[in-house]
């Protein structure tokens, strides 16, 4: 069972993006599995491991994945569109207000907490993901490499993944 | 050009998601091209927490700081473009081979770079917040109740902002 045409997709992924206040994956499983049961729990999930290996937005690649799968490029397109139409106007006005008010200084303030907050939960986010890493030497090794290049040198990001990643896919190729 | 050319390449890096490629999107629109300033790069990022859909879309605000519309464009457009065509040779392949040894290699080898790249990501937004121990603080907080719980973020930021407001 799957959407009827590209409209259908259109509009329930307009609907997963305008809900998807922190965090889109919360409503694509409560929309596209619980409501409309277009896929199940177990095909979901082999759509989040396939984003993660994909670069960009985790959300956004399963989006293009699912509407490919409903309805071919017709329905990638209208998925993403409806995913993004909402939230991209949204961060434009955003933006907008940002330049207007940003000098203001209770919001300058608001937006010092803000940006704490947004570390702590970026970092909660590298925790829970780190807790799944096997607890050996190599793995951690490379993040630490990632962190040290990227974070405290501050060397161009393609250098460091042009550097780390041939020996981080030969060792995880090897151990296979 | 030039931001839309390098966010394109950071596109197709952004294994794991755009905060992985935030430290150099950082390196090269504030430290190099000095289109926006630490601060609001900080500001940004955290505001686009607060909207909905997906996270990634602050490379949007980021560019209309930068470079106003076309600027929004190019960061946008940048980000999505590799992320469309991949996830959509990545059906194509998956429909044909779905237990293929090599995406299983990448999974596994690359999740640790990644992750070093996200604390980087991390590492970088605490810096700019800068005001000593209240603003480490209100992150240790933070951290410590989106490990513990699965509150909805909104209500973070939301006791982030009125924490700030409140002098932090």
């Amino acid at each position: 069972m799957g959407p009827r045409n590209a409209t259908e997709i259109f509009l329930t992924f307009a609907r997963i993006g305008a809900s998807g206040f922190g965090g889109v994956n919360f409503w694509i499983r409560r929309i596209i599995i619980q409501e409309k049961r277009w896929i199940t729990d177990q095909e979901y999930l082999e759509g989040l491991a396939i984003g993660q290996i994909l670069p960009g937005p985790n959300v956004y690649n399963l989006t293009v994945m699912l509407g490919y799968r409903f309805g071919g490029m017709r329905g990638a397109f209208a998925a993403v569109a409806g995913l993004i139409g909402a939230p991209l106007a949204f961060m434009v006005a955003l933006g907008l207000l940002y330049q207007r008010y940003a000098e203001v200084p209770i919001l300058e303030r608001a937006l010092t907490g803000m940006t704490a907050v947004a570390a702590g939960l970026l970092l909660a986010n590298v925790a829970g993901i780190a807790a799944a890493l096997p607890r050996k030497l190599v793995p951690w090794m490379f993040l630490a490499l990632a962190f040290v290049g990227t974070g405290l040198l501050r060397f161009p990001l393609l250098y460091v993944m042009g550097v780390l990643a041939p020996f981080a896919l030969a060792s995880a190729w090897k151990k296979r | 050009m030039g931001l839309f050319w390098h966010f394109l390449l950071l596109g197709c890096l952004a294994v794991g998601g755009v905060s992985t490629v935030m430290p150099d999107m950082y390196r090269y629109v504030v430290d190099e091209q000095g289109l926006v300033t630490g601060r609001q790069f900080a500001d940004l990022y955290a505001l686009a927490q607060a909207a909905p859909g997906p996270n990634a879309l602050w490379v949007t605000l980021l560019g209309l700081q930068a470079a106003g519309w076309t600027g929004a464009l190019a960061t946008t457009l940048g980000v999505l473009i590799p992320a469309t065509i991949f996830s959509l040779i990545a059906s194509a392949f998956h429909a044909q081979h779905p237990d293929a040894p090599i995406a299983l290699a990448i999974r596994r080898g690359l999740a640790p770079v990644a992750l070093g790249f996200m604390l980087a990501s991390g590492w970088l937004l605490l810096r700019s917040v800068g005001h000593g121990i209240p603003g480490y603080g209100l992150a240790l907080l933070t951290f410590a109740v989106a490990s513990a719980t699965r509150l909805n973020p909104l209500w973070l930021m939301a006791a982030g902002a009125i924490a700030g407001m409140a002098g932090l």
